[in-house]
């Protein structure tokens, strides 16, 4: 029986084969020989391209290790992509609860619509709109001090709360599709069972609808989480001086300094750190979900 | 435990009037069957009740108190639903355990009631599982467990065991009559299975488009039903129209027909006549003349239904096809194509106004 069921699966993978073919290739060739080649570079002293002379090291690995400053900014974009994640909890996770609970018909639509709005813009232009919305004399200033009896100086630009800003505005919409998608699939009766129960309204939403959009929220956190911790963009454009995170200073190694052997090892220690934070918390998660 | 009187309650959705004037007295400790076709309106007046949903218009009193604003959650009902709604992350016991915990019970007499509410349904021993490792009668049972755990005032069932399949669904009854009786809950259940209303509840009321068509006992609505409507929804009828007499109706082809019971009617209106087909005695035209009292009636069997311990026979006289279902206490049977008559008692016949 159990002879016969491998013989059966192996079978239907041989015919399953030319079909994955090319998914195999494209990944092969897009992502895995372009990995490997940085990996390759990570233990040089020059890039190979550059025609100068090269070496086999681990001194850019070593490098992060001999500069505190390194530590630092992981430290801080680990920060950084902790609290952008919570925002995105904090906004996202409402708005998914009012979109697949409240919200019926064309007004669901609408609303889904401008969730998804920022998905369809490009990023730059994104960023560039916060930076003309929070700077001294931008939309948010003069918009306060036309409402205000008092006059305040908003310029929130080049600071730590505008980076937090734009990355919100970036990744939350991972957060409302994925919450969205699991809270769609809650059957109303179940929160009419609880109610005709007794339950309060949060009582509801602390013991049966949060436990079960938990895939939803675990998802969207490993999906904003892990790109944050390595952006550059919003750090660079919103945060100007108090920007510099771990993946500015990769973007560096790569456009400015052309060092791309330290900008590849800076980036696989990051890879590293990621994937270790979440094996550690993989358990927790499983649970959760 | 407590009675529900439902007042004078309308409800509509845009245009769409889905209760229009309902009133029913649910007496305390009753088990009281919602029965009709779907769209008539039961879900809407059970959700009425549970406050799920507030009527426009009306009264709804449970135990003599006025609830038609209270919200669910402050009524004190007990609720069953179709799809069981058990929680898929919690365990049978925490299922169970639910409404108590929610009120802040403590975990001893959690845990104390829990079982017993367990051991009333016979799942003593699956306190430990998931809902979805549950066969659908037993995740019924949790169902019915988990909304009598804590001690409702009334319970209310819309259409629980729909879902399951029709040996399961005798079980069911059974099973849900006994923990009825034992806990004498006021029992409000919502059906469109006539046979499971009948069997099953002290009163049954019938609606119709939002509308209550008739209300009692079901003896009383089955030999006394108070429109062609109620006649052939619960239950099998043959109806023959005609004008009144007074005391009957006379067919278009002259024949007389005479009830007993039913509307009073002014001679001259149009009125219908119903009967039961299990009422009617069916035997070979043999020519001989009519007895006096009694009603009369000749045709031919057109079609002959075979079903062991009975058979049904459809017999056609002037156009209309009426049916009767005879008990086969002996082996003489009649074939199709057959001249027959058919007699029955004024007294099984019940005169009804037309609609
Ligand atoms: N929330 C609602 N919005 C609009 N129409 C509704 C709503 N609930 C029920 N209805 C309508 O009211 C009528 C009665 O529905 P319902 O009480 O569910 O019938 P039943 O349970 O007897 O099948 C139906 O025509 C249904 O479409
Ligand atoms: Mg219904």
């Amino acid at each position: 029986m159990a002879a016969q069921g491998a013989t059966a699966s192996r079978s239907g993978l041989k015919s399953a084969l030319p079909l994955l073919l090319p998914a195999y290739l494209w990944l092969t060739v897009a992502i895995f020989l372009p990995l490997s080649a940085m990996v390759f570079f990570s233990f040089m002293t020059e890039l190979p391209l550059s025609g100068k002379p090269w070496a086999f090291t681990f001194g850019n690995y070593a490098a992060f290790f001999s500069q505190s400053l390194y530590l630092t900014l992981l430290w801080a974009s680990l920060r950084l992509g902790l609290e952008v994640t919570l925002w995105c909890i904090v906004i996202g996770y409402p708005a998914a609860y009012v979109l697949a609970k409240v919200l019926k018909g064309r007004s669901r639509e609408a609303i889904f619509l401008l969730v998804i709005l920022p998905f369809w813009s490009n990023g730059l232009v994104r960023i560039f709109s916060w930076a003309m919305v929070l700077r001294e004399g931008g939309i948010l200033d003069t918009a306060l001090n036309a409402v205000l009896p008092f006059k305040i100086n908003i310029d929130l630009m080049y600071s730590y709360p505008a980076v937090i800003i734009g990355l919100v505005h970036s990744y939350v919409p991972y957060m409302v599709l994925t919450c969205y998608l699991t809270l769609q699939a809650i059957d109303d009766s179940l929160i009419e069972a609880g109610r005709s129960l007794g339950a309060s309204r949060l009582q509801m939403l602390k013991r049966v609808i949060i436990p079960l959009s938990m895939p939803g929220l675990v998802a969207g956190a490993v999906l904003i989480f892990v790109p944050v911790v390595g952006s550059f963009m919003e750090p660079r454009i919103l945060g100007g001086r108090t920007g510099t995170f771990y993946g500015t200073v990769i973007e560096d190694q790569f456009v400015a300094v052309f060092n791309w052997p330290l900008g590849a090892a800076l980036s696989f220690i990051l890879l590293a750190v990621v994937l270790v934070i979440l094996a550690l918390a993989a358990p927790m998660l499983r649970r959760a979900a | 435990m407590a009675g529900v009187q439902v007042s004078n309650v309308s409800r509509s959705f845009g245009a769409h009037k889905a209760l229009d004037d309902v009133s029913i007295d649910f007496a305390d400790g009753g088990f009281y069957a919602l029965l009709g076709p779907s769209g008539s309106g039961k879900t809407t007046l059970l959700r009425q009740i549970a406050g799920f949903d507030f009527p426009d218009s009306g009264r709804i009193a449970i135990g003599g108190e006025g609830v038609e604003r209270v919200p669910v959650e402050k009524r004190r009902i007990g609720m069953v639903f179709q799809n069981y709604a058990l929680f898929p992350n919690m365990s049978v016991a925490d299922n169970v355990a639910f409404g108590l915990s929610v009120r802040g019970e403590a975990k001893a007499v959690i845990a104390s009631e829990v079982q017993r509410a367990l051991d009333l349904v016979q799942l003593g021993k699956l306190g430990g599982r998931r809902p979805h490792q549950l066969s659908g009668g037993q995740r019924q049972r949790v169902a019915l467990a988990r909304a009598i755990v804590t001690k409702p005032r009334v319970l209310l069932l819309d259409e629980p065991l729909g879902a399951l399949d029709k040996a399961l669904r005798v079980d069911m009854q059974i099973e849900l009559k006994r923990i009825q009786r034992e806990i004498g809950i006021t029992t409000i259940f919502v059906t469109h299975d006539q046979e499971e209303a009948l069997t099953m509840s002290d009163r049954i009321g019938i609606l119709r488009d939002g509308r209550l068509v008739q209300e009692g006992p079901p003896e009383e609505i089955y030999d006394r039903p108070k429109s062609e409507f109620a006649a052939t929804f619960l239950g099998d009828a043959n109806i023959l129209r005609g004008d009144t007499t007074g005391t009957g109706i006379r067919l278009a082809d002259g024949t007389a027909i005479a009830a007993e019971a039913g509307a009073t009617l002014a001679a001259g209106a149009k009125a219908s006549c119903a009967v039961r087909p299990e009422r009617i005695r069916i035997a070979a035209d043999a020519g001989s003349p009519d007895q006096a009292n009694g009603n009369v009636l000749r045709g031919q069997v057109s079609k002959r239904i075979f079903a062991g311990n009975n058979s049904t026979y459809f017999v056609e006289r002037d156009g209309q096809t009426l049916k009767v279902i005879v008990q086969n206490t002996g082996i003489d049977r009649l074939a199709e194509g057959q001249q027959v008559v058919l007699r029955w008692s004024p007294e099984s016949t019940v005169l009804i106004a037309a609609s």
